[in-house]
């Protein structure tokens, strides 16, 4: 294993000098693409950040517990857990589109008070804006950063051809297929040079292969720009094959139950073996939350059912 | 799916492969009239032409006095009598202005209201019940108020228009608000739009069609408040011209103003609100609902 690493990385290192600079030319795909190592510097970091609220029926529900979670610059970083322990409310949270009940978020050492473009969130599906065009999608977070048209313009091209869909900026979102438009989001995103990407279930929605294309994709987008990307998602396979590190959270109250690192060459692949074995070992450990999750699933349905 | 097989891809189930699909989709050339449009013009024809049919036959046969009944051609004698001397196109000038103005500010008032009622828990729980009761008030009941309040003015008639459409304009505003996906928001505040750019670039549009049918709504009621203000107040107008045919018990002025009224409002909820649908729809990717 620790040979194969080497190896590709000295094939990687050969490549680096052979990449043309990132400008707006039409990106070749270079066979293996070089893969910096995430900074040291912290980035994003949630001290014992908790939120507990009230329900219908008035009782206080706790639904994340102490988090604590450090994100360096440049890593990418999964959190996998059941559904309801709370991992899509954790990003809501760093985007400062919901406030914590206590704790604090920082980012790059300062505490985050309001929603800003240096946190940009995608979501699961329809986070696009159905009455502007795809190329208006793109250019909406820039033109509200006030930047002048004629850069919004070229960089919404540059942001589309990035994600290879440069064609359609004058389609609607609503002619373009799934796969489509999550990577028109991801253009969107990109688009106001966030520092940190926030990714909630961006891919659940999709077909297998289309899935496969955007992690290449996504994986290679992130080596190129050097962001900080957070991914939530409830598929550990999916985890294991983009993520620096794996954080797993339990069930209700969400808590960071344990962190994985995963320290297998780049570019990684869904089938491979190494990809599999480690998902398992996180697997295992996830199961007994999705058996909490589920028996909590059945409780509520059988207090219905009376 | 489809890709696999080599079909041509609709815009839905496309696949992640880039197809051109401006290209791919558009038909090559549009017949002038699709069948079915050409069948429901010919069945329009044959009904209406029935229908003036009968009335010319019972007007004919004299079973009512022709100034209870007058007969398709003298009405059409009346209409044209109208139009030449310009009294009717007075009056559809002027009724029209009326409309636009008093529908005008209830829209921008009750798109106002509408927000600031969805989006205030206090506004909510108080003004909200009070909006829909008062849509039970017929508009026609404000008109004795209007009068003691403005006279029989511009004010006055206004007034009644306005009554007549806001509230439709706000419920229906709020509801859209209500209505509307929390997403657009949610995505609108994390691309860095806030406060007015955040309601003028996100929440209007987004709630533009849960909004157009109180839209349309709203233009009907202020139509018919309109008209029944004229008819009290006796000015210039449409309403006016109607009691002018009751004064002088002129049967064909009567029934030709109707038919005037009837084609003033089928035409704008044709030509406006029918394309403002339209547009919605095939911009937005909806279902065509009508």
């Amino acid at each position: 294993m620790r040979a194969q690493s080497q190896i590709s990385n000295s094939l990687a290192e050969r490549f680096v000098d052979q990449r043309k600079p990132a400008h707006g030319v039409a990106f070749s795909r270079p066979a293996i693409l070089s893969f910096r190592q995430a900074s040291g510097i912290p980035k994003v970091r949630l001290e014992d950040v908790s939120l507990s609220y009230r329900t219908d029926n008035g009782s206080r529900l706790l639904a994340l517990d102490r988090i604590n979670l450090q994100v360096r610059a440049g890593e990418f970083l999964c959190i996998v857990g059941p559904s309801g322990c709370g991992k899509s409310t954790l990003l809501h949270l760093i985007a400062a589109l919901q406030r914590p009940t206590s704790g604090t978020i920082q980012v790059d050492d300062k505490e985050v008070v309001g929603a800003g473009t240096d946190r940009i969130l995608i979501f699961q599906e329809h986070g696009l804006f159905p009455w502007l065009t795809v190329g208006q999608n793109v250019e909406f977070g820039m033109k509200m950063k006030g930047l002048p048209r004629a850069e919004r313009k070229e960089k919404t091209r540059y942001y589309l051809r990035l994600v290879h869909l440069l064609q359609f900026e004058n389609s609607r979102p609503h002619q373009l297929s799934g796969g489509m438009r999550q990577r028109v989001a991801l253009a969107r995103a990109l688009a106001t040079e966030p520092d940190v990407l926030l990714m909630d279930e961006p891919f659940a929605a999709l077909d297998a292969q289309t899935r496969d294309m955007l992690h290449d994709e996504l994986e290679k987008i992130w080596a190129e720009t050097g962001r900080t990307i957070i991914f939530v998602t409830h598929n550990v396979r999916e985890a294991v094959r983009l993520g620096d590190r794996v954080a797993l959270m339990s069930f209700r109250p969400g808590r960071v139950k344990q962190e994985f690192v995963v320290d297998l060459p780049r570019p990684r692949h869904l089938e491979e073996v190494e990809v599999a074995r480690t998902a398992r070992e996180i697997l295992d450990s996830l199961r007994e939350e999705i058996n909490k999750s589920l028996e909590a699933e059945y409780a509520a349905e059988g207090s219905h059912g009376l | 799916m489809a890709s696999k097989t080599g079909v041509v891809l609709s815009p839905s189930t496309t696949g992640s492969a880039p197809v051109p699909l401006a290209v791919a989709e558009r038909p090559r050339r549009a017949p002038f009239m699709r069948k079915a449009t050409l069948r429901k013009v010919g069945y329009q024809v044959i009904f209406y032409s029935a229908l003036l049919g009968v009335w010319a036959l019972v007007a004919r046969l004299h079973v009512w006095p022709a100034y209870l009944f007058p007969a398709p051609w003298s009405v059409a004698d009346a209409l044209w009598a109208g139009i030449k001397d310009h009294s009717f196109l007075i009056a559809i000038a002027v009724t029209m202005k009326r409309m636009l103005i008093g529908y005008g500010i209830s829209v921008v008032l009750g798109m106002i209201l509408g927000v600031a009622v969805a989006g205030n828990r206090f506004l909510e729980e108080t003004v909200g019940p009070l909006l829909v009761s008062l849509q039970s008030l017929p508009s026609i009941c404000w008109v004795p108020l209007a009068i003691l309040w403005f006279g029989l003015t511009e004010k006055a008639i206004l007034f009644v228009v306005l009554m007549g459409c806001i509230l439709s304009v706000t419920i229906a505003m709020e509801d859209g608000r209500r209505q509307m996906p929390r997403i657009y928001t949610m995505a609108g505040r994390n691309l860095g739009a806030s406060g007015f750019r955040l309601f003028w670039y996100v929440m209007l549009p987004a709630s533009l069609p849960y909004i157009v049918s109180g839209l349309k709504q709203g233009w009907a009621f202020g139509w018919r408040s309109l008209i029944q203000a004229e008819m009290n107040f006796l000015t210039l107008g449409l309403g006016q011209q109607l009691m002018m045919g009751r004064d002088l018990n002129d049967m064909s002025a009567v029934i030709s103003v109707m038919l005037l009224i009837i084609a003033l409002g089928y035409v704008v909820n044709r030509v406006v609100f029918r394309t403002m649908e339209r547009a919605l729809q095939t911009r937005w990717g909806l279902a065509p609902t009508v």
